[in-house]
């Protein structure tokens, strides 16, 4: 199984809003069986008390999760966004970020996924990596990328 | 030695990353395993464990007053402004009397 699948990429997405995004990739989640039925609440109980919105930049990001007894395998699911949906930020609730790409994370193995998260902070960090997977249009040129920057990590 | 919690909201993954990355810049700055430790928690659990802590950093907005200096370490995750973060936790801990 790879952290990275094409049936979870998506993008150049229009939603109308927050709860849209999430409900598709937490769904196509689901629906793969990457995740329990009970994932898809988790993100939203998560995100309504500790959201995930980070003010990165000019292309902001969020890193909606959930537990990981909610996931069967260890997936990242990633949607890059045409018009920006309004997350709160996560360093203060009161404050909103204006979200491009949604990195939804699936771990399985809560022990595993340090090398895994800050391999995906050095993207959230790095906001000229945040454009080029933004301005991609085609879902395999998106998971190459991604692929080789998850290289070498192996979760259950 | 200085004893830091490190808290997010599940106690899993964004403060792993916010450890991580103070742990690496204040050995940057000479402050090593020898004079300081990292505890990772929920933020749910602060409360019971904030007294055993000289200072607590989360990734989340916290605003409980604990009896022990809190400090936001958002920009562990997103590098922007992480230095000043530091320079605060070194002056709040005493190290750079």
């Amino acid at each position: 199984m790879k952290l990275i699948d094409s049936q979870y990429l998506f993008t150049h997405q229009h939603f109308a809003n927050r709860d849209e995004a999430l409900t598709a990739l937490a769904s196509a989640l689901t629906q793969g069986g990457r995740v329990k039925d009970s994932y898809q609440k988790a993100i939203f109980d998560r995100e309504a008390i500790f959201p995930t919105g980070l003010p990165t930049g000019k292309i902001g990001v969020a890193i909606p999760h959930a537990d990981s007894q909610h996931v069967n395998q260890s997936t990242i699911a990633v949607a890059t966004l045409n018009h920006p949906v309004t997350f709160q930020n996560m360093g203060d609730p009161d404050s909103t970020v204006d979200v491009s790409i949604i990195i939804m994370l699936a771990i399985a193995e809560p022990k595993g996924q340090i090398t895994m998260l800050q391999k995906l902070m050095s993207i959230v960090q790095n906001q000229e990596h945040l454009d080029q997977l933004l301005h991609y249009d085609q879902i395999s040129a998106l998971q190459t990328d991604l692929e080789q920057t998850f290289a070498g990590i192996q979760l259950a | 030695m200085k004893k830091i919690l490190v808290a997010c909201g599940s106690g899993i993954a964004t403060s792993t990353v916010a450890r991580a990355a103070l742990e690496e810049l204040m050995a940057d700055k000479g402050i090593g395993a020898d004079k300081v430790s990292f505890t990772q928690t929920s933020i749910p659990q602060i409360p019971s464990m904030a007294n055993e802590y000289d200072l607590i950093v989360t990734t989340a907005r916290y605003t409980e007053d604990v009896g022990v200096p809190v400090v936001n370490g958002l920009p562990f995750l997103t590098n922007i402004g992480e230095d000043a973060v530091v320079d605060k936790i070194i002056t709040l801990l005493g190290f750079d009397n």
